[in-house]
C-alpha cells in the first residue's frame, strides 16, 4: 500500500487545461457549468465503433488518461444508447454494422448529438476516399444516420476529439 | 528443398525478410498430407486464403502459410472454377475453420467439410456473389437483412444463453459473444465475429504498392507497424529489392515502440477490469508519454505510414534517437515500480492467478502464436534465433530474449506483457545506439506478375502478408493476417473454467483485433 500511495503522491496532477475551440479561451474553462446549463446534467458519450481500424478507439481511450481528463469537463463514457446524450460514432460504417448503428441511434433518447469520429466516419481526406462506399460498407456515418459534427483525422488526436465534442455541445 | 521427406518441392524466397519457401500442391490429397506431415512435426497452420487467377492461369487459387520451425511454407493448390473444392483442412488444424469459411465468402472456394456456415458475410452481399472474383463486377441489389446464425446449442436443465452484442459495452470494437451459461459458470462461448469487413482486400486489388500501404497499414490500428514491415517485405521479396540497414533498424525500432505502446496500454487496462483504477491512470499516463514523443519524432502517435516498400518514410537525427533513450531510461524505471505495486496487491493477483487458463497443447491445436503463446511456456518468436531459425535483420543481430510464462493465466499473460517491455526497452536502446547510417529508403519499380510473403512478430503475434503483383505491376491480390485468427478460438477455451463476470478480464488480457480478422 505504501509504494502505491507513494506513487499516486509523487505523480501529483497531470491534467492539461481543455483545448480552445476556437472561441474565447475563458467560456471553455466555464464548460462544467455550460454543460450543467444545456444539458442539465453531466454529458454521456456512447462510443459505437461501426467499422473501424481502431485507432480511433485507442484515442477515444486516451481521452480518459489523465492528461485529458475527460471526465474532469463531466464527460463521461457510458455502457448504453439509452443512458446517452451523444453517439460517438467510428468507421466506414459496415454492412454487417448498419443494422445495429440504426438500432442504437433509435434507442439514443432525443435529443441526441450525433459526432462522426475519423476520416473513414466523415468520408473525408485520402483516407475516407481509401474506405469509400464498395460491397461491404456504407462509407461516411452520415451515410447510415443524420450527424450534427464531423471530427476527421486518421486517427483524430485527443484534442481534436475534444474540441469536437465541444463542438458538438454547443450546437445546443 | 523438401520439408519432412513430403513430395512437395520449395523454392527459398528471396529478399532479407524472414526465412519463407514457396510451393505448389499438385492436388487435394498432397495438400491434405503435407498438412498432416506439418501438424505431426509441431507445426502451425499460419494463414489461409483464396485468390482468383482465372486471368492468368484459368484457375482459382488456394492458399496456405504453414510454420515448421526453420520458418515458412507458402503452399498453393489450383482449383477448376467450375468445381474450386478442396479437402477440408480444420480436421488436422482446426484454426483452417474460419479461414475457410471466409474464403468462400469472398472468392467462392470451398472445403468439402461440414461447416458451411458463412463467416464474414452476414447477409451484406448475396450468398451467390463473390467480391473478389474479377469479374464480380457491380453488387446485384441487396437489403442487408440479418441472416440466422447457427450457434451450437447448448442445452439441460438451467441452461440459457446470454447474447452479447455486436456493440460492446465500452470502447471497444464489435462482435458478437453468445456464452450458454448454467448459474455465473460459462459452459461454453461461440464468438461470431465479421461486423468489422470492411472489404479491404477488394480496396487493395488493382491499387499500386504506395497504396496498398496505406490500406494494409490500416488493417488493424492498434498494429500498424507490423502490418506495414511485412507488407512491404512482401513486397520487397514481389519486387527483387533489398531496403538499405538504415532502414530495417528504423523499423525495427518503430516496431518495438509500437510493442511497447501497446503494452502500456493494456497493462493499464487490465489493472482497470480487475477494478484497480490506479493501474489504468499510471499506465495511460505512460503510454500518452509514449505515443506524443512517436509523434515528434515520426509525425504519428502511433507511427502509421512510417513503413513503405523499399524503406521508411521517416528518420531520426542523433537528437531524437537520445530522447528515446532518455525516455526508455524513464519509462523503463516507472514500469518497474508499477510491476512491483501490481505484484505485491493482493486483490489484483487474485482477480489474475488462475484465471482464463490456456496451455501448451491448446496452443498447438489452435496453431495460435505470439504474446499468449509464450504465456504458456512456448519459445516461439519471430524475432528470436531458435534451432535451425535466424531471425531476419535487424533481429538476427540483437540477440532477442523470448519471453515466457508458464501459467497460461491472465496472470502469466501480464507477466509476459510486462517482460516483453523490458526487452523491448533494451532492443531499443541497441537499436538507437546502433542505428547504421546511409539512405532510409531506395527508389521501388514494381515487378509485373512478382509475387512475396512478409512475416513479422507483430505485439500480438505473427502478421503475415501476401502480395501477388500483376502484370502492370499494381496490386493482383494482397491479403493481410492477423494473429486473431487463431487466437479468437483460443479465448473461446480460456473461459471455460470461468464465470461470466470474469470474461472481460480474459478477454483483456488477450486483446485480440476485430478489425484484424475481419478486415
Amino acid at each position: 500500500m505504501i509504494p502505491l500511495l507513494k506513487r499516486i503522491f509523487k505523480t501529483g496532477i497531470v491534467s492539461e487545461p481543455s483545448p480552445d475551440t476556437g472561441d474565447a479561451k475563458r467560456e471553455l474553462d466555464q464548460l462544467g457549468d455550460e454543460i450543467l446549463r444545456i444539458l442539465g446534467r453531466a454529458l454521456t458519450i456512447r462510443q459505437v465503433d461501426a467499422g473501424s481500424c481502431n485507432a480511433c478507439e485507442l484515442e477515444i481511450h486516451a481521452l480518459n488518461n489523465p492528461y485529458y481528463n475527460l471526465e474532469g469537463c463531466g464527460i463521461k463514457f457510458v455502457a448504453s444508447p439509452r443512458h446517452a446524450d451523444m453517439l460517438l460514432v467510428t468507421g466506414p460504417v459496415t454492412k454487417n454494422m448498419e443494422n445495429a448503428l440504426k438500432i442504437a441511434y433509435d434507442c439514443t433518447p432525443d435529443p441526441k448529438l450525433v459526432v462522426a469520429v475519423g476520416d473513414c466516419g466523415c468520408g473525408c481526406g485520402e483516407v475516407g476516399a481509401l474506405f469509400g462506399p464498395n460491397y461491404a460498407t456504407c462509407g461516411a456515418v452520415e451515410n447510415v444516420i443524420p450527424v450534427d459534427v464531423r471530427i476527421p483525422g486518421c486517427p483524430p488526436t485527443p484534442t481534436a476529439l475534444m474540441q469536437g465534442i465541444l463542438a458538438a455541445i454547443k450546437t445546443r | 528443398m523438401r520439408f519432412h521427406a513430403e513430395p512437395i518441392d520449395f523454392i527459398r524466397q528471396p529478399g532479407q525478410g524472414a526465412p519463407i519457401w514457396r510451393g505448389r500442391a499438385a492436388d487435394g490429397e498432397d495438400l491434405l498430407r503435407y498438412a498432416i506431415s506439418v501438424h505431426r512435426h509441431a507445426g502451425r497452420l499460419c494463414a489461409l486464403w483464396g485468390s482468383d487467377e482465372r486471368l492468368s492461369d484459368a484457375v482459382l487459387r488456394l492458399h496456405c502459410v504453414f510454420a515448421l520451425d526453420e520458418g515458412w511454407q507458402w503452399l498453393s493448390l489450383d482449383l477448376p472454377p467450375d468445381n474450386p473444392v478442396y479437402p477440408d483442412l480444420s480436421g488436422v488444424f482446426a484454426a483452417a475453420n474460419r479461414m475457410q469459411r471466409a474464403a468462400y465468402d469472398l472468392v467462392g472456394i470451398r472445403h468439402d467439410g461440414a461447416d458451411q456456415r458463412p463467416w464474414l458475410r452476414h447477409g451484406g452481399w448475396p450468398a451467390d456473389w463473390f467480391p473478389l472474383r474479377h469479374d464480380a463486377g457491380e453488387m446485384p441489389a441487396n437489403d442487408n437483412q440479418p441472416t440466422d446464425y447457427d450457434f451450437l446449442p447448448v442445452g439441460g436443465e438451467g441452461a440459457h444463453e446470454i447474447p452479447v452484442g455486436p456493440i460492446h459495452a465500452g470502447i471497444i470494437e464489435p462482435g458478437h459473444f453468445r456464452f450458454s451459461v448454467i448459474g455465473e459458470r460459462v459452459l461454453r462461448l461461440e464468438q461470431r465475429l465479421g461486423y468489422q469487413h470492411k472489404g479491404t482486400e477488394c480496396r487493395l486489388a488493382s491499387a499500386d504498392i504506395f497504396t496498398g500501404a496505406k490500406l494494409v497499414g490500416r488493417v488493424s490500428g492498434d498494429s500498424t507497424c507490423a502490418f506495414a514491415w511485412a507488407y512491404a517485405d512482401a513486397v520487397e521479396a514481389a519486387c527483387g529489392i533489398a531496403p538499405p540497414p538504415r532502414a530495417l533498424s528504423l523499423r525495427a525500432l518503430l516496431l518495438e515502440r509500437e510493442r511497447i505502446a501497446n503494452h502500456l496500454g493494456d497493462l493499464g487496462m487490465l489493472g482497470n477490469d480487475a477494478a484497480f483504477a490506479f493501474g489504468l491512470t499510471q499506465f495511460f499516463r505512460l503510454k500518452e508519454d509514449w505515443v506524443r514523443l512517436n509523434a515528434q519524432l515520426f509525425g504519428h502517435r502511433f507511427l502509421m505510414d512510417t513503413i513503405l516498400p523499399g524503406g521508411t518514410a521517416c528518420d531520426v537525427d542523433a537528437a531524437g534517437l537520445a530522447a528515446i533513450v532518455a525516455q526508455c531510461d524513464s519509462i523503463g524505471r516507472e514500469v518497474k515500480e508499477l510491476q512491483h505495486i501490481y505484484d505485491e496487491h493482493a486483490g489484483l493477483q487474485d482477480r489474475f492467478l488462475t484465471t482464463g487458463p490456456i496451455d501448451t497443447a491448446l496452443v498447438h491445436e489452435l496453431s495460435l502464436s505470439g504474446m499468449a503463446a509464450r504465456a504458456t511456456g512456448l519459445l516461439l518468436d519471430a524475432r528470436c534465433h531458435r534451432q535451425g531459425y535466424v531471425p531476419p535483420p535487424p533481429y538476427d543481430k540483437l540477440a532477442v530474449r523470448p519471453a515466457a510464462d508458464e501459467r497460461g493465466d491472465v496472470a502469466a499473460r501480464v507477466a509476459v506483457r510486462f517482460a516483453e517491455i523490458y526487452e523491448s526497452l533494451r532492443l531499443l536502446r541497441l537499436l538507437a545506439v546502433g542505428m547504421p547510417s546511409g539512405e532510409t529508403c531506395v527508389v521501388m519499380e514494381p515487378k509485373p506478375g512478382g509475387a512475396g510473403l512478409g512475416v513479422v512478430e507483430g505485439w500480438r503475434g505473427e502478421v503475415l502478408v501476401g502480395v501477388q503483383l500483376d502484370a502492370s505491376g499494381k496490386i493482383a491480390r494482397c491479403h493481410p493476417h492477423d494473429p486473431s485468427w487463431q487466437a479468437w478460438p483460443a479465448l473461446e477455451h480460456a473461459v471455460l473454467k470461468d464465470i461470466v463476470p470474469d470474461f472481460p478480464l480474459i478477454n483483456k488480457s488477450f486483446n485480440l483485433s476485430y478489425s484484424g480478422q475481419d478486415t
